[in-house]
Order: structure tokens, then C-alpha cells, then sequence
């Protein structure tokens, strides 16, 4: 029977059954374990970057070349034919999915990639369409909150800084309510999670609570996942008020419990205090280096009828 | 003398009667009417006991379904769709909410691709505690319908 990813566009991890993402998380595991690569022998990917990754694009490009394939693609649009003639990203995209076996594209535009995905006949995966999905950072996240604590279900996951911005905290946030985790919000408030994602988790009945301040709950956590607090949303003086409250220490984990650890999409600027790094609960390096075993998990069940 | 403005029967057709004032035009762009090729009458601002002011449509030879008189239920949702055949009213739709509204609106997120793309525009419609959303197809925001100033 063909595994249900099999040709299927990876656009939103709201497409995706929670069935789908323990498929991909113990296909990445299995994958981090054994490295196979055959699974993507004989087949070409593009990897077409309308704007900057640097992260993204080279583990995809790696994930590609690990799986025993090759990659064809660009890393800026600046020299393409939609930036030079003007070409149409629909027309781009026709072209471009007829020399290929899987389109791996990141656009500044929200919505780029289900418009690819309905222009394209081959598997269409998201790497980022503007402020809206990514959704290969949450299979990643999801990746790794399963190899640090055995299981998805009941997790106990706090989240902390842009929670308003943050795509990639949106996202984490639907996919981990697939699996009735507890969640705890901390952020300042004008950084808040938007009032949609806190009406989905009261439909789906899951339990949350918000705090200002990350040591009154870290005694409870299995996870701890920050993210950056961006300069551009407030003034001089409030950033650095608000900034001293949302920095990770080495002190700040004193009471934590032993299986905690803190992620981060990355990159870091100064929320999370060098001094973390050396501590046994920092795992956002290892969680960035997963990224590569999640995109090869996908690309090999969406290239790959049966594993 | 009474003066009175009279437009003609319809033979095979569809009333759209109870149109709140200044959203008839919104309507038959909403139908698509003028692309029909069928004749429409619109009346502006005509009498109303009910509401003071109201617009009607009359549009021969199309006749709306139930889902067709849904897509008016965001704009108009006292309005009265009455179905004529032979001269005679052949149903009557009460308005519910339309499960999607394609190649309309105008999605308000200016970052979507649907502004800048050849695509038609597509909207899911939830209704939540009263309230309609729509849900783009492309950037997945959700706005409520008074957020929507452009028609396609």
C-alpha cells in the first residue's frame, strides 16, 4: 500500500493528519539511524529560492543529496526569468515542475506555494511562502520534541517571545494540539499569540495558560522553546524592557526538570544567553542539524510509494 | 397622475427582491450578471415598506440555485430570491451561509499572491458565534466579510 504522502504537495501543516506527521517523524528517526542513499536515486529536485534561507535551503539541498539525489534550483530570484522578463511565478512553476520530480520552493508572497501547488503535476513542498507556512520547521520541530522526549502526546511546552509574528510557533502550536499537549504562552503583550490560535485550542478543548515571566513555570516543562524578539516592534526603550524579561540564562533553568529542553528555530541573537549552550537541556543545534533528517523523511515518502 | 416605472414580467428568470440599499451593484458583480449575456434590470434606492430604501434584480433565462442565493447571504441576508418559470414562481430561497465564494472579493492581505498572480480569488466561509469569516485559499488569513472593500 502506497504510505499516504506518496505524490502529495506538502503546502500547510494544517493539511497534514496527525497519522502524517508521526509518519514523517519515524521516518526521519529511522532515516537518522540508518542513512539511506537510494531512496531518491535517479531523481532530480528543485530547490527554487525567490528569497534568502540560508538555513533551509542548504538541508534541503543536503537532505536531496543524502537520499542519492540531485538538486537544480537558485538560492535569490534576482536573476531569474520573473525578475528579468517578468515571467509570471504560475508560468515559472509549470516549466520548471516539467524537468523535475519535487519542487522545494520558499517565496516572499503569502500563498506562493499553494498557487505552485495548483500549477504543478509533481509534488510541491513549502519551504516558506512569506509570513505564512513553513511547514518543514514543524516537522523538524516535531522531530525533535519526539527524539528528546520518547512521545508527542501530553508534552508539557512553553513558548516564549514573538508569539504574535512567529509562523513557526503557529504552526507548532496546530500540530502539537493534535496530540493534547499543555501549553504555556509566554510573551509581552503586545506579542501575544493571535486570538484565532487561542480559539482553536478552545475548541479542541486543550489546556494553556499565560505568564510573564519564564522561571514560574519552568519547573513544569518538557519543552522550552524560544524565539526571537524582533527590535522593529517597539521603541528604543520598551525593547530593552521587554527584552531583559524574555532572555534565557543558565540561572533561570536552576529548577528545571532533567528531560527539559529548550529549542529554538534559530537564528539567535540574545535571547538565549551563551551560557545555555554549555548546559545539559540547550538542544537547538541538534534540532537545527534535524533538519536535514526531517526534508529527507519527506522527500522520501513523498518520491517513494512504498519505504 | 400616478407616475409609475414598470419593467416588464419575466418569463423564465430569477428575482432578487429585498437588497439592502447600495448593494445591488455589489450583487451583480457578486453573480457575475453583466457577463451573463442576459438581460438585467437593476433598480436603485426604489421604495420600501420594510427597510425605507432597497435595490431589486431582475435577470432573465438564469436561474439561481440554492448555493448561487447563498453567495448574496454575506451582502443581503434579508434578501428574497424567487425562481420564475413560465411566468409562474417556481422556488423560493431562504438564504444560508455559502460554503465558498470564488473569483469575487478581493483578498485583504496586500502580501497574498492572489494580488499579484493570474488566479481567481477563493474564499472558504465559516460561520463562528454569529460571525462570517472568510478564509483565503492562498495566505490561509481569515478576515470578517466587513474587512472586504475590493471586488475582483
Amino acid at each position: 500500500m502506497a504510505n499516504p504522502l506518496y505524490q502529495k504537495h506538502i503546502i500547510s501543516i494544517s493539511d497534514l493528519s496527525r497519522e502524517e506527521l508521526e509518519l514523517v517523524v519515524h521516518t526521519a528517526a529511522e532515516l537518522k539511524r540508518h542513512p539511506r542513499n537510494d531512496l531518491l536515486k535517479d531523481r532530480v529536485v528543485a530547490s527554487c529560492f525567490f528569497e534568502a534561507s540560508t538555513r533551509t535551503r542548504l538541508s534541503f539541498e543536503t537532505a536531496v543529496q543524502r537520499l542519492g539525489g540531485s538538486v537544480i534550483g537558485f538560492a535569490d530570484a534576482g536573476n531569474t526569468s520573473l525578475a528579468k522578463k517578468g515571467e509570471t511565478l504560475a508560468d515559472s512553476v509549470r516549466i520548471i515542475t516539467s524537468y523535475v520530480d519535487a519542487y522545494v520552493m520558499r517565496h516572499p508572497r503569502d500563498g506562493a506555494a499553494r498557487l505552485a501547488a495548483e500549477c504543478s503535476t509533481k509534488p510541491v513542498i513549502n519551504a516558506g511562502d512569506g509570513a505564512n507556512q513553513h511547514p518543514t520547521q514543524t516537522l523538524l520541530d516535531l522531530f525533535t520534541l519526539h527524539e528528546t522526549q520518547g512521545r508527542l502526546d501530553g508534552l508539557k511546552v512553553a513558548f516564549v517571545g514573538d508569539l504574535k509574528y512567529g509562523r513557526t510557533v503557529h504552526s507548532l502550536v496546530q500540530a502539537l494540539s493534535l496530540f493534547g499537549c499543555r501549553f504555556y504562552f509566554i510573551a509581552p503583550p503586545a506579542l501575544a499569540l493571535p486570538d484565532y490560535l487561542y480559539e482553536e485550542l478552545d475548541e479542541r478543548h486543550i489546556e494553556y495558560s499565560d505568564h510573564e515571566d519564564i522561571e514560574e513555570v519552568v519547573p513544569e516543562l518538557d519543552i522550552l522553546y524560544m524565539t526571537r524578539v524582533q527590535k522593529e516592534r517597539f521603541e528604543e526603550t520598551e525593547f530593552h524592557q521587554v527584552k531583559s524579561r524574555f532572555v534565557l540564562t543558565a540561572d533561570t533553568l536552576a529548577h528545571a526538570r532533567p528531560n527539559l529542553r529548550v529549542l529554538h528555530p534559530l537564528p539567535r541573537v540574545d535571547e538565549i544567553e551563551i551560557g545555555v549552550d554549555q548546559t545539559p537541556y540547550a538542544y537547538y543545534f541538534q534540532q537545527a542539524e534535524n533538519g536535514v533528517y526531517a526534508r529527507q523523511a519527506l522527500l522520501a515518502l513523498v518520491l517513494n510509494e512504498t519505504l | 397622475m400616478e407616475h409609475k416605472l414598470t419593467v416588464e414580467a419575466l418569463k423564465d428568470g430569477t428575482v432578487i427582491d429585498h437588497i439592502p440599499a447600495g448593494q445591488g451593484r455589489r450583487i451583480a458583480k457578486l453573480l457575475r450578471l453583466s457577463e451573463s449575456g442576459q438581460r438585467v434590470y437593476m433598480g436603485f434606492n426604489l421604495p420600501s415598506q420594510r427597510s425605507g430604501k432597497k435595490d431589486l434584480i431582475k435577470v432573465e433565462n438564469i436561474l439561481l440555485s440554492a448555493e448561487d442565493a447563498n453567495q448574496l447571504a454575506l451582502y443581503a441576508p434579508d434578501a428574497t430570491v424567487n425562481v420564475i418559470e413560465n411566468f409562474e414562481v417556481v422556488a423560493k430561497h431562504k438564504l444560508g451561509v455559502p460554503e465558498s465564494i470564488a473569483g469575487v472579493l478581493v483578498c485583504p492581505n496586500s502580501n497574498c499572491i492572489s494580488h499579484v498572480e493570474p488566479v481567481t480569488s477563493h474564499f472558504s466561509v465559516r460561520s463562528r458565534h454569529g460571525e462570517i469569516r472568510l478564509k483565503c485559499k492562498y495566505c490561509e488569513k481569515a478576515y470578517a466579510k466587513e474587512v472586504f472593500t475590493g471586488l475582483s
